[in-house]
């Protein structure tokens, strides 16, 4: 009959779409499992922070793959690239036979695909300091070199303690940490908000974000939270090099707010360096280099 | 002005009257919003404090909230808001289509396309304290009105509206593929830079993008002020127009090239806010009727208001934090025009 038919085809279908996942998920946990079990020998890393980190606990020689935007340390720029956060290569990422990827937290799809495939991944979250942290563990952790995270955890933790100890004491200007704007204008202005782990190596370095308050990892700054919040210091950094021309005129631009301290008493300072954009091993250089500009 | 004079002189004395109500009206509710919105914002200032001539400008805080940052800020809002509501009048009455825009024929498109550019490209360039975003947006509208131009004027004696209006919306499609192109391969600060670039930003922190823009407008005004009897007499059909004497073809030719201007001036200036195109001469039409002499000047009155407004609601909504201006009218835009939609609808089952 065409309606038991129909209905024993529905029953089949049901059947299939909820029981299929759920046996192939058992398949998969074990997969994880026998991922974890042995330290991977293949990474592909699509986070630079995480890429870095790799290579200064001595997991270098496992990392096979990175992303388009890794170059440090310069050892990656041989490795072949598989895209990044919103163009994963997912054919050549397979090609390279990895057996764990370094994903964002937001890749679910990248981490789902990767996972019919039988390949591992360890999902990076990005955050504050304290997570950076967190990451470093859970790196050493998972590419077996437990012993190497914790000693470059402890070395950045004692560089960092240094930075905070020579800021104690010291009045804490209050900082507007700018790291991107339309060049050779005020407007687009993005500014270092009250979480992140830009604020704080702001705050490590002795300084007091002036946007501490608003609980974003970005501030879209207008003319007016400039003027109002009367930064001491303005920092702009940038991953890539300026040339020195460029760079006055760009600090030129500030002169506009001229009623803001730090453009008054000349206190705009340009620094360059991916290291200050990147929360990877870097971080003490990072703290240090903000901790001097505040202070010179 | 003569033009505009002679026609208010030919007027019959119900439009003459609509006319001065609605001008003196809108009028009123553009400089209570001028007046109002400087004196507002996520700081509170003290205008005495601002205007006091005995404070050294570059001390004074408040002076400089004002003049640096709110007063610009207005005054782009009134330029901008203007500039679009006006042009999208005359693009409706131009196609004959009450939901074409000022953005329908791929002049903001283009003007977005060439911001993409700048942003991504991350070029350091300003002329006359203009940066290079703003510059290469205005060059990315005026590509667009000509490959549009051109295009509708081909392959026909003299211009088709039908084929530009076809290769207005086949532009805006193709710009908006590049624009996602550009955007696919710009890194991650750069694509967040596009796409709030695409949101309206009002925040110009001096007054020279101000300056520049404003030859291109008021040129673009002084088209309009000879535009409204034209328009009237195109929305009846061209046939009708040229049997009243109408020379229709120069007429759509102004009509396109002097809305064209001020969308690709406006949109360079703030970005590309949408809906003030749209509903602002809805509005203005249900509130004045549809005779262009009138509709015009008020939905420029309006339309500079309108923005004003919602620049306020936009700067002062989540302070300390902004929303973009171009959310704001959307949010506000959205459902009063689908209420519009469907009172008129309800009016004229």
């Amino acid at each position: 009959m065409p309606a038991r038919r129909r209905f024993l085809l529905a029953l089949i279908a049901t059947v299939t779409t909820v029981l299929l996942p759920v046996v192939r998920g058992c398949a998969l946990d074990s997969d994880l499992v026998l991922a974890q079990a042995a330290p991977p020998a293949r990474i592909v890393s699509l986070v630079p922070s995480v890429t870095e980190l790799l290579f200064a606990i001595g997991a270098g020689p496992q990392v096979v793959g990175v992303s388009s935007y890794d170059h440090e340390p310069p050892a990656v720029e041989k490795l072949p690239r598989v895209g990044a956060l919103v163009d994963p290569d997912l054919e050549r990422l397979l090609a390279l036979r990895p057996d764990l990827v370094v994903t964002y937290h937001s890749q679910s799809d990248l981490e789902q695909q990767l996972a019919r495939a039988g390949v591992g991944t360890f999902a990076y979250a990005h955050g504050g300091i304290k997570e950076l942290f967190t990451s470093i563990g859970q790196v050493g952790a998972m590419s077996g070199h437990p012993k190497e995270a914790a000693a470059l955890a402890s070395s950045l933790e004692g560089k960092l303690a240094a930075v905070r100890a020579r800021s104690s004491g010291k009045p804490r200007p209050r900082v507007l940490l700018v790291f991107g704007r339309e060049p050779l204008s005020l407007r687009g202005l993005y500014a270092s908000g009250g979480i992140g782990f830009l604020h704080d190596l702001v705050e490590i370095a002795g300084g007091e974000d002036v946007f501490s308050d608003i609980t974003r990892e970005s501030v879209q700054a207008t003319a007016e939270m400039v003027l109002a919040r009367r930064p001491d210091v303005i920092l702009e950094i940038r991953a890539d090099p300026v040339e020195p021309a460029l760079v006055s005129q760009e600090v030129a631009v500030w002169n506009a707010l001229a009623s803001v301290p730090a453009v008054r008493n000349h206190r705009v300072i340009f620094l360059t360096g991916s290291e200050l954009v990147t929360p990877g091993p870097r971080i003490g250089t990072a703290a240090e280099r903000i901790f001097a500009a505040i202070n010179q | 002005m003569t033009a505009v004079a002679s026609a208010a002189l030919s007027m019959s004395p119900p439009v003459r009257r609509r006319l001065v109500v609605g001008v003196a009206s809108f009028g009123a509710l553009l400089i209570v919003s001028c007046l109002v919105a400087p004196l507002v914002g996520s700081t509170s200032i003290s205008l005495r404090r601002a205007l006091d001539p005995a404070l050294p400008f570059a001390d004074n805080v408040d002076a400089q909230i004002f003049f640096i940052a709110r007063l610009p800020r207005v005054l782009a809002a009134v330029v901008v808001g203007a500039s679009l509501a006006a042009a999208g009048v005359v693009f409706q009455a131009l196609l004959r289509n009450p939901l074409a825009t000022p953005f329908t024929l791929g002049v903001s498109a283009g003007a977005s396309l060439g911001a993409m550019l700048a942003v991504t490209s991350g070029v350091a360039l300003a002329i006359g304290g203009v940066s290079a975003v703003p510059l290469a947006s205005f060059a990315g509208s005026l590509a667009a009105v000509a490959v549009v131009y051109a295009l509708a004027s081909a392959r026909h004696r003299g211009f088709s509206t039908s084929v530009m209006l076809l290769a207005g919306v086949t532009m805006n499609a193709f710009f908006s593929a590049l624009i996602l192109f550009v955007q696919y391969f710009a890194d991650a600060t750069q694509t967040l830079r596009t796409i709030r670039w695409l949101m309206g930003d009002l925040d110009i922190a001096s007054y020279a993008p101000l300056l520049a823009s404003l030859p291109l407008l008021c040129l673009a005004l002084l088209v309009f002020a000879w535009l409204p009897r034209s328009l009237n007499l195109l929305s009846l059909g061209r046939d009708q127009a040229e049997a009243r004497g109408v020379d229709v073809v120069r007429a759509q030719r102004l009509a396109f090239f002097s809305a064209s201007l001020a969308t690709g001036a406006a949109v360079s200036l703030g970005g590309p806010i949408g809906f003030i195109g749209i509903i602002v001469p809805h509005l203005v039409r249900l509130l004045v009727g549809s005779d262009h002499r009138v509709v015009l000047p008020c939905a420029l009155l309006f339309g500079g208001a309108f923005l004003v407004a919602c620049d306020l609601i936009a700067r002062t909504v989540l302070a300390p934090i902004e929303l973009p201006v171009g959310i704001v009218t959307a949010v506000i835009g959205g459902p009063f025009f689908l209420w519009l939609l469907v009172r008129r609808a309800g009016g004229r089952p």
